[in-house]
């Protein structure tokens, strides 16, 4: 797993180890990124302004905080090359893109970062419902998000040939906004439609990743364990606990294993805590440390870290070589959640769009 | 505290995810309401048995809504694992909505009513079809060969929260046979339970009936999946649904008193029944009066309807007196009234109960908000409140040429006219702006409930077939 196996030590003792890799994690990244050779060419020119040199006063995890928080309108600015690290230059570039619905989407860029978050994430897969050799079904967003080829990567990572189906959201989105329901519906029908005629045809897809409504719409028209579907991964967008209840005992009929996860193209994917049923379903996820950091933050300080078993709004770092992304308030409130087994470091449950927005955000659409 | 669950296929379901309703005065949390996922409706809705009620005949099913009529207003009943007396749910209603008592005692009696009349309602439905149709699928009783089929297999209904009476529109499908889903209002879960729960102690298979509270998302799915729906809502709610045959709507009823141009001048004698329309039932109903509409005298019918209903003051719901309902959430209430009083800075329009009131509209006690009744002059029947629909008794006065009248009233779901002059009646007659029509000095509330409302539930759920039929040799 991520970086939590120090065998036989007590939670508490592992945390504090975690603790000291992020520091350390930490010291590297801002050391790499405000490195004039090797560094990435916004933050170079964002420390030019600065009146203290984050390579020196960057000395822990905690020390960020003396950053701005990261503004998305960064990326919105159509300078994509200004993020890739000077050492990364003459790679292939991967840029994938957020939100769009309107506007501008955020781009970020990629080189190998999605494929190492998602063959440490398959370390996390069960052997047994996610099998080696099976193959996959990507019923979920297609396009420029960085969900499809990552997907595709794990299930390459695992030994099977993925099978995908395009699906546009920001198109269903525009028919939410519209009221153009029955379009809508009938284009979420095309989606399912083209899955189920991949499952008919080949026998080998046993697992499938979707999000929550496409799984509802496939699980209405046919028994995926009647299918041969093991496993199911779903995510992209909000996953409540009497959802997750539904789908493991009533949709997947209580065989088929359900991996819930949260991610975006700005932190990489976050790993959901092992079913447990004294958690009552509540849909628990922790980040993958050191690489990316969720917090829970009071939403009026949001420098402020809230109490465990409080709700706040989530708070995303990211830390690699490719992307640095200090203390971004996503849109998104969630519980903070104790270190657990898999992960000695705090969670984030009940994930839900952020309250404190005027307007509602159009969500968990597809 | 009292826990409401979802009932699937008419069992008891508890979610993990539930809303916690509040006392309206105290603010006390109240009961908790299970909610269902968007999902489990849809899932629930494809599976139902949508023949469960045809195994009986509608005299059978007449016979037993008659007793769940009865059962409804009198019986204990299982609310959840409690149990729920005719007292206790009368008090549980009032402490959610902020509904007065007296209402509440009112409106449960109009549910009562309409099931043990279910015979009457029908008959007003079908015309006095021979109901045994239903059963047969075809009659020639007449001499004309009849034959119908059940379009609405199975039946949804997204309910609202303003006012319990509306429960008995949607009562006789369950004896047109159609299996129901509700969704209740989000504060009003308790009428639609309780007449669930009546029916299968009256006899109705369980697996017909499911009680689903949920969120947005839920209702569409209901909407969706149900082969015939009714819904009730504000104007932005019902209006994506306004070109779905299958969904019958219920929006802002924009109900009206309409002085004759031979009746204006005599207005004073209809000061009664002007008021009576705005301010029944708290003024909360789709059929309560808010606009009058009258030839001249705009002014001083105004101030006399005015001065009548600013008698109402804000009184605690378990007051005999009480009249006006609270407001459960008094931002509610903040919000309409911000809304009034903004439109009032438009020259044009006054509220002319202010004076005779002698009080601001918006009334609290404790953490309570009421909202007194406003009665508003307009000077031009385009100013923004001459149309409005408010929760309280709220109406508007407009003067407008008797020979306008019908095409600029606009959707009216109840006219009241009042004239003798047959020619005016009939302009309104033969007008598709009006719903429901009285003629005379009749309440816009005071229904018939054997007369279509809104729409007509037998021709929703049914649909004639030609037939013809020759016995095998």
């Amino acid at each position: 797993m991520f970086m939590n196996s120090v065998s036989g030590a007590s939670i508490d003792e592992r945390a504090t180890a975690a603790k000291a890799a992020l520091d350390k994690h930490t010291c590297e990244i801002v050391a790499w990124h405000f490195d004039p050779a090797t560094g990435t060419p916004f933050w170079l020119d964002y420390a030019s302004k600065l009146n203290w040199d984050p390579r020196k006063e960057i000395k822990c995890y905690n020390d960020l905080d003396k950053f701005d928080f990261f503004e998305d309108e960064w990326l919105r600015q159509g300078k994509v090359r200004s993020w890739v690290p000077k050492a990364y230059a003459n790679d292939p570039i991967y840029t994938f893109e957020t939100g769009g619905s309107t506007g501008v989407p955020k781009s970020r860029i990629n080189i190998k970062d999605f494929r190492i978050d998602y063959e440490l994430f398959s370390d996390t897969l069960s052997d047994k419902t996610f099998p080696r050799g099976g193959d996959w079904l990507m019923l979920g967003p297609s396009g420029p998000r960085r969900l499809r080829l990552a997907v595709e990567h794990l299930c390459q990572h695992r030994g099977g040939i993925c099978f995908c189906v395009d699906m546009d959201p920001r198109w269903v989105v525009k028919l939410i906004k519209s009221s153009r329901l029955r379009e809508m519906h009938e284009y979420k029908d095309h989606v399912v439609n083209q899955g189920l005629t991949l499952l008919r045809a080949h026998k080998n897809i046993q697992c499938l990743f979707t999000t929550p409504k496409l799984l509802e719409a496939l699980c209405e028209r046919v028994s995926l364990v009647d299918y041969g579907i093991k496993g199911v991964f779903c995510g992209g967008t909000q996953l409540t606990a009497q959802f997750h209840r539904f789908a493991r005992a009533e949709l997947l009929e209580g065989k088929i294993d359900f991996v819930p996860t949260y991610g975006n193209t700005l932190m990489g994917l976050a790993c959901h805590k092992p079913f447990d049923p004294a958690d009552n379903y509540s849909v628990i996820y922790h980040p993958p440390s050191p690489r990316a950091m969720i917090e829970v933050v009071d939403p009026d300080s949001p420098r402020k870290v809230v109490g465990y078993g409080e709700v706040g709004r989530a708070r995303l770092t990211t830390l690699t070589k490719e992307f640095f992304m200090p203390r971004f308030l996503e849109r998104d409130e969630g519980i903070r959640t104790k270190p657990c087994e898999a992960y000695p470091w705090d969670g984030i449950a009940d994930v839900r769009p952020f309250s404190g927005f005027a307007t509602p955000i159009v969500e968990g659409v597809y | 505290m009292i826990e409401i669950p979802i009932l699937r296929f008419g069992k008891p379901y508890e979610s993990i995810e539930t809303v916690t309703l509040v006392h309206h005065a105290t603010g006390e949390p109240f009961a908790k309401v299970h909610q269902a996922n968007s999902g489990m409706v849809r899932r629930d809705m494809v599976r139902m048995a949508d023949d469960a009620l045809e195994k009986f005949s509608t005299a059978d099913l007449i016979a037993m809504a008659r007793k769940a009529g009865k059962l409804f207003m009198s019986a204990t009943l299982p609310l959840g694992k409690s149990q729920q007396s005719f007292d206790e749910y009368i008090a549980q209603l009032s402490c959610t909505t902020g509904m007065p008592i007296t209402y509440c005692r009112d409106n449960a009696g109009k549910i009562a009513s309409v099931l043990e009349k279910m015979d009457q309602v029908l008959a007003g439905l079908t015309r006095g079809l021979d109901l045994k149709v239903l059963d047969d699928g075809y009659s020639d009783a007449s001499g004309h060969m009849l034959s119908f089929y059940r379009a609405g297999r199975v039946f949804g209904a997204v309910l609202p929260s303003n006012s319990p009476g509306v429960h008995s529109l949607w009562a006789p499908a369950m004896v047109l046979k159609a299996p129901i889903v509700l969704k209740p209002g989000r504060e009003e879960p308790w009428t639609p339970y309780r007449m669930i729960e009546a029916f299968a102690a009256a006899g109705f298979p369980r697996e017909a009936m499911g009680f689903y509270p949920t969120d947005h998302g839920g209702a569409g799915e209901l909407l969706r999946t149900a082969d015939r729906a009714m819904l009730f809502g504000g104007g932005a709610t019902v209006r994506p649904y306004e070109n779905d045959p299958r969904i019958e709507l219920h929006g802002p009823g924009y109900s009206k008193v309409i002085l004759g141009d031979d009746v204006a001048d005599d207005w004073a004698k209809y000061v009664e029944v002007m008021a009576t329309s705005i301010d029944r039932n708290g003024g909360r109903s789709c059929i309560n009066a808010s606009a009058i509409w009258t030839p001249r005298h705009g002014r001083a019918i105004a101030d006399a309807v005015g001065k009548e209903l600013a008698k109402h003051k804000a009184l605690p719901a378990d007051d005999p007196n009480a009249t006006l309902a609270a407001f459960a959430n008094p931002a509610v209430a903040e919000q309409i009234n911000n809304v009034i009083e903004h439109a009032l800075t438009e020259d044009g329009a006054e509220d002319v109960c202010a004076t005779h009131r002698g009080t601001p509209r918006l009334a609290h006690i404790g953490r309570c908000a009421y909202l007194q009744p406003s009665v508003v002059w307009c000077e031009s029947r385009e100013h923004p409140l001459a149309n409005r629909e408010f929760l309280f008794p709220y109406a508007s006065v407009v003067e407008c040429p008797a020979g306008e009248i019908a095409d600029a009233i606009g959707p009216t779901l109840v006219a009241t006219v009042i004239t003798r002059d047959e020619s005016f009646a009939h302009s309104m007659m033969n007008h598709p702006n009006v719903d429901r029509l009285n003629v005379g000095v009749i309440p816009t509330w005071r229904i018939s409930w054997d007369q279509p409302h809104e729409g007509n539930l037998f021709e929703l759920l049914y649909r004639q077939r030609s037939f013809q039929f020759e016995p095998a040799a």
